[in-house]
């Protein structure tokens, strides 16, 4: 006869769970989603779609073969979320292969190789994207062209069309350079910050277009602030870190490097700010360690940006950070009460 | 040809720890040879039952210390001194005879006093002295300080000792919780 | 003169629902059919029965003394037969038994003789600390440390700030607040005596923010020489090392006592039982008990310890019910009752009754920190969790597990709703088991080196012993004896062992 199960204190329980803290983390990212699609078109949706239905398929397959019950880990939304923060970081216009392969990666390798929910060491999204970033960087360099005069985003149609069955022609005729590309590449050209700044794909605060998205997963990130789903020590960390590198960029060399609003207003900065960094599986536990932590990935994305080869340096410095968070965490221990230093 | 020879040496020494034993011990290293049977030794429950073939629980250690003794032949210790044997000594049993279960959960000695004769013969055989008692007189064991080994029911003449499982009542432990059937709030 | 408080970290907002018993009198709650006092309702050792089965005793009699100095009395709750000293159940989560001394009520409710301590505010605070201890007074806040022992550090050593904790931060329970409602005097005048046992150089009594009642009711009788303070509604204000540093700032020093830096902290009702027991010679024998949660008329309870707690659910109008988890505490700290066939001892302070939740599965992990910005000491719950899974109980020791004040904040706030407090009871109750058994080895192992140091110094046999065997073993008695166990071991080798018997 089995003994009666010992039931233990506290016998309540706040009533949020994995799912509910998913799922509304989820829901912060939808307004994004819909500026997003409303300036640059449908094709982000279809990304999205097509990420969490991967990732869901891989994620009940990989259980499968591991022998665990399915119903827990599907229903708690982890999956949803790595699936829409990957195909946010991927441009509208990858190609359906290059989505379902980062897909697969980031929830094969980058959560369920380590062993699952909680017991990975690195963001599983960003896994993915940096897999096909280096796999495959001409296509992960087709992005959509800013919202100038002239140029149309693509519609539903076109978009399928672009994500499914990609011709070089239908992606030419709709892509342009990204902001951060753009600069990185005039700035190759020895031009000055100024002279690339007066180019039509930039706003007031950095590219046309890009800034709203940047503005409004900040909304996002403030959301998820307010509804104590993440704390501020790492957004502000990152946010901190940052600026501070490219102030300091910034004021010794304003002709070479972009003023430090021109970084945080892009959609990478704000998106890894309050999405990516907070992924609280692989990031410090203390909040001193989260406040050293953000800062690192922002400093480090930084850094990646001014004299790294890829435009955006957030999702290395993000893989960077993970590994570090270890280490951080170990330095960063608060105080237990009653113990002196 | 150098290169191989150098990749074959550097294999040789990468597998030769599978091939070679546990290096022996140097005489230089009495003082940790003694303080590693020390510490085995504080590992292993002092029944000194002599169930594992040695003469007590510190000649075991020793034995285990020097590589002639497998970690886990001790019934009373159980499969909790096996692990924390292997975290000490840092490499697993290797399973030549079965892991015995503990065989003395608060087990204890009783003596039969109606049927006592006085002979002194398990007060010889008690390795912990936890049978009082003189020739002719009446023999009666030490609760506390019994260790439930049973070396002292054999020598005894007229059968009047028996081991008693379940006598003092263990403390209650919380169980681990198991993640199957956890009922919280 | 307004003291400055200060926080402590962590903690949690939580609800009280105060309102549904703190406004209403506490009802008297009658005499039982029977009377079960287990013998331990304490820290300590269990007192030593001092009558025997079918004694008559009277309200207040003692019958159960202290053994030893970590102990306390046990009296009798009142008058009648004792019918049996055994096995019970008691209050615990795996509905264990324990040793009991159960009394059937005559029904007239006499009391004995108790006496008075004369001229108590002169007279040697030792004397004070024996009436404390035979008074069988124990901390009736629900930890059960008893109180002649705090009270004696406090005498031996110097005492700061002396500190009774009315601050019932745990939702649903408001018997202290009632006390102290109905029974302000004593606990002032409580506060007063142990002040002066102990010498205090400061006395606080601590309300929380939201006992308007209580606190007015103690600012009536508060003089210049004691201090009324609200702190504020957080849990765990009351947890006594959190309640020590909102108060002074000080923080008790890990592995250590409050004394050890001046501080006594007692319970309002202690102190209350402290009076009585000092001006009139009355042993605990009864306490309030917050009947609460999903009850028809929910209601503080005066009751006689060892009345069953079905008793006091029956009287709040419930019905047993299987759907319901009746818990004896609070819904934070309280213990999950199997039966509510168990006695009210003098640790119980509420008896809630709550619909059985449905069972959640424990997910993994995801190191999200919601358990270590909660923790009131902070720790790191998530480390002493993967030490304790792990069976790291070393790890888990060394990160402080035993500073660990089991308050709940971190299971509550939990998303993967892992059962953390039942994690580190399970780690601690095997550290201890290791600790029983690593004494125990250590003794035996002094005892054979011992023994085999004794055979080396002997050279020679005593030849005494070898010619009283010898002649021992050649009487007929022996032989007789001998032949008995022959043929007793032959006939259980002749016959096959019997199949053990299943066990249930």
């Amino acid at each position: 006869m089995t003994e009666p199960v010992v039931i233990s204190s506290p016998h309540r329980h706040m009533g949020m769970t994995v799912r509910d803290v998913m799922l509304r983390v989820a829901a912060a990212l939808v307004p994004g989603i819909l500026v997003y699609a409303g300036i640059f078109g449908p094709g982000v949706l279809i990304q999205c779609i097509l990420a969490v239905i991967t990732g869901l398929a891989t994620e009940a397959l990989i259980l499968l073969w591991r022998g665990r019950p399915l119903r827990p880990a599907l229903s708690d939304g982890s999956v949803i979320v790595t699936g829409l923060l990957l195909a946010l970081c991927l441009s509208p216009l990858s190609p359906w292969w290059a989505t379902v392969i980062a897909t697969v990666f980031a929830v094969g390798l980058g959560k369920h190789a380590f062993g699952g929910l909680g017991q990975n060491l690195f963001n599983p999204a960003m896994v993915g994207f940096v897999f096909v970033l280096l796999c495959f960087p001409a296509q992960m360099n087709q992005w959509p062209a800013a919202p100038v005069e002239g140029t149309t985003s693509p519609g539903i149609t076109d978009s399928l069309a672009i994500i499914f069955v990609p011709t070089d022609t239908a992606v030419d005729a709709v892509s342009g350079a990204s902001a951060l590309n753009h600069m990185k590449s005039r700035l190759g050209l020895m031009e000055m910050v100024s002279e690339i700044r007066t180019a039509p794909i930039y706003g007031s605060l950095g590219g046309r277009g890009w800034e709203w998205i940047a503005l409004a997963w900040l909304a996002g990130g403030v959301a998820l602030l307010a509804l104590g789903l993440i704390r501020w020590h790492i957004p502000a960390g990152f946010i901190a870190g940052m600026t501070v590198f490219s102030g300091v960029a910034w004021l010794l060399n304003a002709d070479v490097y972009a003023a430090p609003l021109f970084h945080l207003a892009t959609p990478g900065a704000t998106l890894g700010a309050f999405f990516i960094a907070t992924d609280p599986v692989t990031a410090a536990t203390s909040d001193r360690g989260r406040l050293v932590y953000g800062a690192l990935i922002g400093a480090l994305a930084c850094l990646l940006r001014l004299w790294g080869i890829y435009p955006d340096g957030v999702a290395f410095a993000v893989l960077i950070g993970n590994a570090c968070a270890p280490v951080i965490d170990r330095f960063t221990q608060p105080r237990v009460l009653g113990v002196m230093p | 040809m150098t290169a191989l020879l150098l990749i074959g040496a550097l294999l040789a020494c990468a597998l030769a720890p599978q091939f070679l034993g546990p290096p022996p011990i140097s005489n230089r290293s009495t003082v940790r040879q003694a303080r590693l049977v020390s510490r085995i030794d504080s590992l292993l429950p002092q029944t000194q039952c002599r169930q594992c073939g040695y003469a007590g629980c510190r000649p075991y250690a020793e034995a285990i210390a020097r590589g002639q003794a497998d970690m886990d032949i001790c019934p009373p210790g159980g499969p909790d001194t096996v692990r924390q044997l292997e975290q000490l000594l840092g490499r697993s049993p290797t399973h030549s005879a079965p892991i015995p279960t503990s065989t003395t959960d608060t087990a204890l000695a009783h003596i039969d006093e109606a049927l006592c004769i006085g002979c002194v013969k398990c007060v010889r055989a008690c390795p912990v002295d936890a049978i009082l008692g003189a020739a002719g007189q009446m023999h009666s064991v030490i609760p506390a300080a019994c260790t439930g080994c049973g070396l002292c029911l054999e020598p005894c003449p007229v059968d009047c000792i028996t081991l008693v499982c379940g006598t003092g009542r263990p403390q209650w432990q919380w169980p681990r919780p198991d993640p199957a059937t956890a009922l919280t709030a | 003169m307004t003291r400055a408080l200060h926080a402590f970290p962590g903690g949690l907002p939580l609800d009280h629902y105060m309102e549904w018993t703190c406004g209403e009198e506490s009802l008297l709650q009658p005499l039982p059919e029977r009377i079960v006092l287990p013998l331990q309702q304490h820290i300590g050792l269990p007192a030593t029965p001092i009558v025997s089965v079918r004694d008559k005793v009277l309200k207040g009699q003692r019958i159960g003394a202290a053994s030893g100095y970590v102990s306390v009395s046990i009296h009798a709750s009142t008058s009648g037969t004792v019918t049996d000293i055994g096995d019970h159940p008691v209050p615990h989560p795996a509905g264990i038994t324990a040793r009991c001394i159960v009394i059937e009520p005559d029904g007239e409710d006499r009391w004995c003789e108790i006496k008075a301590v004369d001229e108590y505010m002169s007279v040697d605070p030792r004397r004070l600390q024996e009436v404390i201890r035979d008074c069988g007074i124990t901390g009736l806040g629900g930890a059960g440390f008893p109180a002649h022992v705090k009270i004696n550090e406090g005498v031996e050593n110097a005492v700061d700030t002396l500190i009774i904790n009315g601050v019932e931060c745990e939702p649903f329970i408001t018997c202290d607040d009632r006390l102290i409602q109905e029974k302000a005097a004593y606990v002032v005048a409580g506060t007063r005596m142990i002040g002066h046992a102990v010498q205090a150089k400061h006395r606080v009594i601590a309300v929380e923010s939201d006992m308007p009642a209580a606190y007015a009711a103690l600012a009536r009788l508060v003089g210049d020489d004691i201090e009324l303070v609200q702190v504020p509604a957080r849990y765990p204000a009351g947890g006594e090392k959190q309640l020590i540093q909102v108060i002074t700032g000080k923080e008790v020093p890990s592995g250590g006592l409050a004394i050890h830096i001046g501080i006594l902290v007692q319970n309002v009702a202690t102190a209350a039982a402290v009076y009585r027991a000092v001006t009139r010679g009355e042993p605990v024998i009864s306490r309030y008990v917050t009947v609460a949660g999903t009850v028809p008329r929910p209601r503080n309870l005066q009751v006689l310890l060892g009345t069953p707690v079905a008793d006091c659910l029956r009287t709040c109008g419930h019905e047993p019910d299987p759907r319901q988890r009746i818990i004896l505490g609070g819904p934070m700290m309280g213990q999950h009752l199997r039966s509510t066939n168990v006695p009210i001892t003098k640790t119980s302070n509420c008896i809630l009754v709550q619909s059985e939740p449905e069972p959640a599965p424990e997910l993994a992990c995801i190191r999200c920190g919601n358990c270590a910005t909660v923790c009131p000491v902070q720790l790191l719950p998530q480390q002493l969790y993967l030490d304790a899974r792990a069976g790291n109980y070393e790890a888990a020791r060394q990160h402080h597990l035993f500073d660990c004040i089991e308050c709940g904040c971190c299971s509550y706030v939990c998303p993967s709703r892992i059962p953390l407090v039942q994690y580190y009871r399970h780690a601690k109750s095997h550290i201890a088991a290791e600790e029983r058994r690593r004494d125990g080895a250590d003794h035996a192992r002094s005892r054979f080196q011992a023994r085999n140091d004794r055979l080396r110094a002997n050279t020679e046999e005593k030849p005494d012993a070898d010619a009283i065997n010898t002649a021992a073993a050649n009487s007929e008695y022996v032989q007789a004896a001998v032949e008995r166990s022959r043929t007793r071991r032959q006939a259980r080798d002749a016959t096959p062992p019997e199949a053990p018997e299943p066990h249930d």
